[in-house]
């Protein structure tokens, strides 16, 4: 009975190990992938010319690789979205964590989740057919498609992340912390933001990181927003960002142009690794502090 | 009763038929290789002739036009797709043309724009950034905004090729599809697209070019200038195979001009 009992255990063990390996093996699966179909066409174009090339022409008569203008655009799209983001979903949190009444609180929260849970494709479609024309109406200029749309677009689509990320980290600081600065005789708004904000500062830090990462990895929208030509990043400029390189020429692409697009995503998949790697950086440093 | 008799023989008869024509096909291939712009005209085909003829493959393979000719010469498939006509030197290598359908470009204007015709000179010299405000060519004081498709597009290589600005247009906005070049068009007053003359709708304003408005009519009879032929192309003196001759027949029949058209293009026959 007992032997039968402990053959079940381990039998429900294994097969836990296995569907535990299934998601191991599928990022080994893509790394190993993205690795060896990324690394012939940078070889063969030049890692240097490769990253730092400011043109991009995959299909003319002379092909000319060069993707920092994506590598840019990304960076410069995804900071955007940060610098704007950032605060409005910093402050939300504090407002949700520390002065909402619960009331308010429940239905924010849940606006928030439903935020969360809209489909890229559906900020891609507003953007296009409301934000892009906004821009070009209040900016005058010959057209809305732009990176500013794309940082717009993307701030609204990274603040759930943030928002929640930081609320979690701002209800985990200790009621006594507060507690004592209030007796102390700070006021609510002196204990919120010198004594709960720096409490939880690793968990805010990790939502910021949490919110780059979607930002870079997002394509779907930001390509329907950002006019997807290969310029040279400036705020009122069609702009072209890693993902939508990949994502806008995959369908068509053949020979060193599709190796190179391979490429591309293998630049992509570093960045988002560095950013994985600094979020578990926070995360570690937030639960030992 | 006798009504249903003969009602019954003759349905008997026309399954035989069908049958027979089973029969005699069986295992018969057809492969043809080339233009990614013509998959939805030559699928169409591919699929009724199929559904008329059971047991036989047929194959499409999206490569490009210039691989899809480089395919018939090197005898890996029956039929080539091209969407542009043959060169000279490939015909010299003792290839044939078999024209299938045209296929319009149309440029595309939101409807509050005034222009309502272009010259072939005036596009290429828009799209190439010579031209950059609509005042030039007649419009309200406005920069012109270009929009185009991605590279690969076979729109953007028919385009491109006959207006002669190739690799040179200084596009503001590359859209991966024709439904994306029509809605940001018609939703900018100072934007200008081109797209497949099939698809476009009423939200936007057709340009004409040279004064020639588009239109089945003036794609056939070559007036309107901005097409491209889908071109079958076959080895000149080589027989075709059984099966690959009667596709042949089949889609430059006139029967199927009804799927040609129903898939976006004229048929030429």
């Amino acid at each position: 009975m007992k032997d039968k009992k402990k053959a079940f255990e381990r039998a429900v063990h294994g097969v836990f190990l296995i569907l535990g390996l299934t998601s191991v093996c599928c990022v080994l699966l893509i790394t190993v992938y993205l690795i060896i179909s990324g690394i012939p066409a940078i070889h063969e174009i030049g890692l240097i010319e490769f990253l730092f090339g400011t043109t991009w022409a995959s299909t003319a008569a002379e092909p000319a690789y060069g993707i920092l203008p994506f590598i840019l655009t990304s960076v410069y799209g995804t900071a955007g979205a940060i610098v704007i983001g950032v605060p409005i979903g910093f402050m939300a949190a504090v407002y949700l964590a520390k002065v909402a009444p619960p009331k308010v609180k429940t239905v924010m929260e849940s606006a928030v989740s439903l935020l969360a849970g809209i489909p890229s494709v559906v900020y891609g479609l507003v953007g296009m057919l409301v934000l892009v024309p906004g821009i070009r109406k209040m900016f005058h200029v010959p057209d809305g498609a732009s990176l500013l749309a794309a940082i717009i677009v993307l701030a609204v689509m990274i603040l759930p992340s943030i928002i929640k990320v930081s609320v979690t980290a701002l209800e985990a600081v200790p009621k006594e912390y507060e507690d004592a600065s209030l007796a102390l005789g700070a006021t609510p708004v002196e204990t919120c933001f010198r004594v709960s904000v720096p409490a939880a500062k690793s968990g805010i830090a990790a939502a910021v990181v949490l919110g780059v990462g979607r930002a870079i990895g997002e394509a779907m929208a930001v390509m329907m927003v950002s006019g997807n030509a290969a310029n040279m990043p400036s705020l009122f400029q069609s702009v072209r960002f890693l993902t939508t390189a990949v994502a806008s020429e995959m369908s068509y692409a053949a020979g060193l142009q599709r190796e190179a697009l391979f490429s591309i995503a293998l630049v992509l998949f570093l960045f988002i690794m560095l950013i994985n790697a600094t979020l578990n950086f926070f995360l570690k440093r937030s639960k030992e502090g | 009763m006798k009504k249903i008799i003969s009602l019954l023989v003759v349905g008997v008869m026309a399954v035989a038929m069908l049958a027979g024509c089973g029969v005699t096909n069986s295992g018969g291939r057809v492969s043809t290789d080339g233009s990614t712009s013509m998959e939805k005209v030559i699928g169409a085909l591919g699929e009724s002739f199929m559904a008329e003829n059971k047991n036989v493959t047929f194959t499409y393979n999206p490569t490009g036009s210039g691989s899809g000719i480089k395919a018939v010469l090197e005898g890996r498939c029956d039929i080539g797709l091209s969407s542009r006509s043959l060169k000279d030197e490939e015909k010299a290598q003792g290839l044939k043309e078999t024209i299938l359908a045209y296929d319009g470009i149309a440029i595309i204007v939101s409807p509050a724009n005034p222009v309502s015709d272009l010259s072939l000179e005036q596009i290429a010299a828009i799209y190439t950034g010579e031209i950059t405000n609509w005042q030039d060519v007649g419009g309200n004081d406005a920069s012109i905004v270009l929009i185009g498709r991605e590279a690969g597009s076979g729109t953007r290589d028919g385009f491109e090729s006959i207006t002669d600005t190739v690799d040179a247009c200084q596009y503001r906005q590359e859209l991966t599809s024709t439904g994306d070049v029509i809605t940001t068009v018609s939703q900018n007053p100072d934007a200008i697209g081109y797209a497949s003359l099939a698809s476009v709708k009423d939200s936007v304003k057709m340009l004409s070019v040279g004064d020639v408005t588009p239109s089945e009519g003036t794609v056939k009879d070559g007036s309107y200038v901005i097409q491209r032929p889908f071109v079958l192309v076959t080895k000149d003196g080589t027989a075709l195979s059984e099966t690959a001759q009667k596709f042949f027949d089949y889609i430059t029949s006139e029967a199927a001009a009804d799927i040609i058209s129903a898939a976006g293009a004229v048929a030429a026959n």
